[in-house]
């Protein structure tokens, strides 16, 4: 048994409060030993996704206690890939806050920070649904506080929102937990697999309860519409780094919802059949079609770029909802490229923000360091919209080809192609008033002057940009190892069997009759 | 005992989200800990109820309740008090901020907004 897998969850746990107690008036020290945890952090993802990555499951049991009672954390490549991809996201993210101060604004900025990567982490590692809970909550505190750092009305009132609708979400998730364990009297997720095929066709209210309560959680988490009123306000008024990192945060839903839909609910099983196309399908649909509508309605920056993360996330969700291997498979390409470019649009508007007198979508005196700017946003708004060469448009085509030969294909072709375009249309006209237009404004005498970003900025923002070229030239590798992630995990028998099967404590394993 | 703790988790659930949807933050937050009590009766409920059992081993217990759901409950009670008193303070702060203690968004004049 490898201690490895626990180390992303035990690392930042181990960190924050260091940096709390012993380095809480020193911003340099803080830095340090933040950027050198989140580079451990990425060796030690790197590490574990190249564990998984020949389709070996990685499987911790707390305490040596076996699987049903006690808890156990399970390494596979979704959530390993998923570990990677937080920790490489918040490397540029802490790049992107050094350079620009935003950590010296209030405090204890890096020890949320970890607190924020321990709960995103674990939310990947675990096997158990309660827990599942616990870490969606640990990440929920941490994301209260960076929500609000470094204060302000506005903020403050968005915060408030956030936190209470999030705590709503946080109640159902507690009702539906309920619900399935009054069903099936567990909570381990491959424990669940094997009790919920047991249920047959016609004893399905019970589990089709909580199954709808369930997916209703995890679409809260990934700002599906109708439950996205949470997201506009709350990720526009957030620090702009904090709302980069909140790009992963979203994704967690869409990972829960690939999680739990693909081995406790198969699409196979009678009990809960027809979810993912009657009901996931057409609000994944109309999610797309309201983000894509909102940027071009968004009078300000960061309304906009909130809007393209809902617009993002319903593509995944859509391709999600088609409930194939190769959906799934598109849905995690697209899932992986969106972070990144929803991550960088974030950590440009904040680049605007502090050399531009507001947000909105008027034509004003250019921006410090215009150029550079400009150029990083087309590029990111290119990969958001989807258009070639970057990665959104392979993923796009990774969607569209999946759902090609499916009962609602033509639904999904008609609203992706049609949304695609008004993507483009909204980025081009936010993009020229903010960056062209400018050029036309008479300069004011004796008008504020804007320092230009701290390069530092620029390289994270960069970085993430190189990362999505990376992951375009990448793409056909990146493909084959997202179709091998969903065949792996359309064939849960390997990770129900290490789960259930490995021996600890009070364990009774499969097959063994006592 | 099923339909008083059922109308229990019910009644709760109810004037819970009424509150909530009330839209000022004091109902809110009142409406928000009504819905964690129903959901922690509600957790209790999904183990079967028993009475006078013990969860733990004991001598001279002949019956036993189901330990994980008290072991659920108490993990969200503590979680649901914690996030009770994150949300009074972050309100308590917008409320002094902005001498408004609404929690939807105010409607923006387009009028006055435009250049």
């Amino acid at each position: 048994m490898t201690h490895w897998i626990i180390a992303p969850i035990i690392l930042p746990a181990m960190l924050a409060p260091f940096i709390v107690l012993a380095a809480r008036y020193h911003i340099g020290i803080q830095r340090v030993f933040s950027l050198v945890g989140v580079m451990a952090l990425i060796a030690i993802a790197a590490g574990l996704a190249w564990t998984a990555s020949d389709g070996t499951i990685i499987l911790y049991q707390l305490g040596d206690w076996a699987a049903p009672f006690g808890i156990v954390l399970v390494g596979d490549r979704l959530s390993t890939l998923m570990v990677l991809l937080t920790a490489v996201l918040a490397l540029f993210v802490l790049l992107y806050v050094i350079g620009s101060g935003w950590d010296d604004r209030g405090w204890h900025f890096h020890a949320l920070f970890q607190f924020q990567l321990m709960g995103i982490m674990g939310a990947f590692l675990t096997g158990d649904l309660f827990n599942l809970f616990v870490f969606f909550e640990v990440l929920l505190i941490a994301s209260y506080g960076l929500m609000i750092h470094a204060g302000g009305n506005e903020r403050l009132r968005a915060g408030v929102q956030y936190v209470l609708f999030n705590l709503l979400g946080s109640t159902l998730f507690l009702f539906a937990l309920g619900a399935i364990y009054a069903e099936t009297g567990t909570l381990n997720m491959a424990d669940l697999a094997l009790r919920a095929q047991l249920i047959g066709a016609d004893a399905t209210v019970g589990i089709r309860v909580a199954s709808v309560l369930l997916l209703l959680v995890f679409a809260i988490k990934a700002a599906v519409v109708p439950l996205h009123f949470w997201l506009p306000s709350s990720y526009a008024e957030a620090p702009g780094p904090v709302a980069a990192l909140f790009a992963i945060m979203t994704k967690v839903g869409a990972y829960a919802i690939i999680r739990v839909y693909t081995m406790i609910f198969p699409p196979q099983l009678e009990a809960t059949t027809g979810l993912e196309e009657v009901w996931l399908m057409p609000v994944a649909l109309v999610s797309l079609a309201l983000g894509m509508i909102g940027i071009l309605a968004a009078k300000s920056l960061d309304r906009l770029v909130a809007f393209a993360v809902i617009g993002s996330m319903g593509m995944v969700m859509v391709a999600i909802a088609l409930m194939t291997p190769e959906g799934i498979a598109a849905a995690l390409y697209y899932i992986v490229h969106s972070t990144l470019a929803g991550a960088a649009l974030f950590l440009i508007v904040d680049l605007v923000k502090s050399s531009r007198q507001s947000l909105s979508l008027t034509a004003m005196s250019p921006v410090a360091g215009a150029p550079l700017t400009a150029g990083l946003f087309f590029a990111a708004a290119i990969a958001m919209a989807g258009l070639p060469p970057l990665s959104g448009f392979i993923g796009k085509l990774m969607i569209l080809d999946a759902s090609f030969d499916t009962a609602l294909g033509v639904w999904v072709w008609v609203v992706v192609l049609t949304a695609s375009l008004i993507s483009v249309v909204g980025f081009a006209r936010a993009g020229s008033i903010v960056f062209w237009k400018a050029e036309s404004v008479p300069v004011v005498e004796d008008s504020e002057v804007f320092e230009p970003p701290h390069p530092l900025s620029y390289c994270a923002v960069g970085g993430l940009i190189a990362l999505l070229t990376a992951f375009t030239f990448f793409g056909g590798h990146a493909q084959t190892y997202m179709i091998a992630t969903s065949q792996q995990l359309f064939e849960p028998d390997a990770y129900i069997e290490t789960v259930i099967g490995s021996h600890g404590k009070m364990s009774n394993p499969l097959g063994e009759e006592h | 005992m099923e339909v008083l703790v059922a109308s229990a988790v019910g009644i709760l659930t109810a004037t819970g989200l009424y509150l909530v949807l009330r839209l000022r933050t004091f109902p809110v937050i009142m409406g928000m800990s009504l819905l964690t009590y129903a959901v922690n009766v509600f957790l209790f409920a999904s183990g079967r109820l028993t009475i006078g059992a013990p969860p733990i081993l004991a001598d001279d217990a002949t019956l036993y309740t189901d330990p994980l759901p008290q072991a659920l409950v108490l993990t969200a009670i503590v979680i649901s008090f914690a996030m009770t008193a994150v949300v009074v303070m972050i309100a308590l702060g917008a409320y002094l901020g902005t001498n408004d203690d609404h929690v939807d968004d105010p409607i923006v004049n387009d009028e006055e907004d435009a250049p």
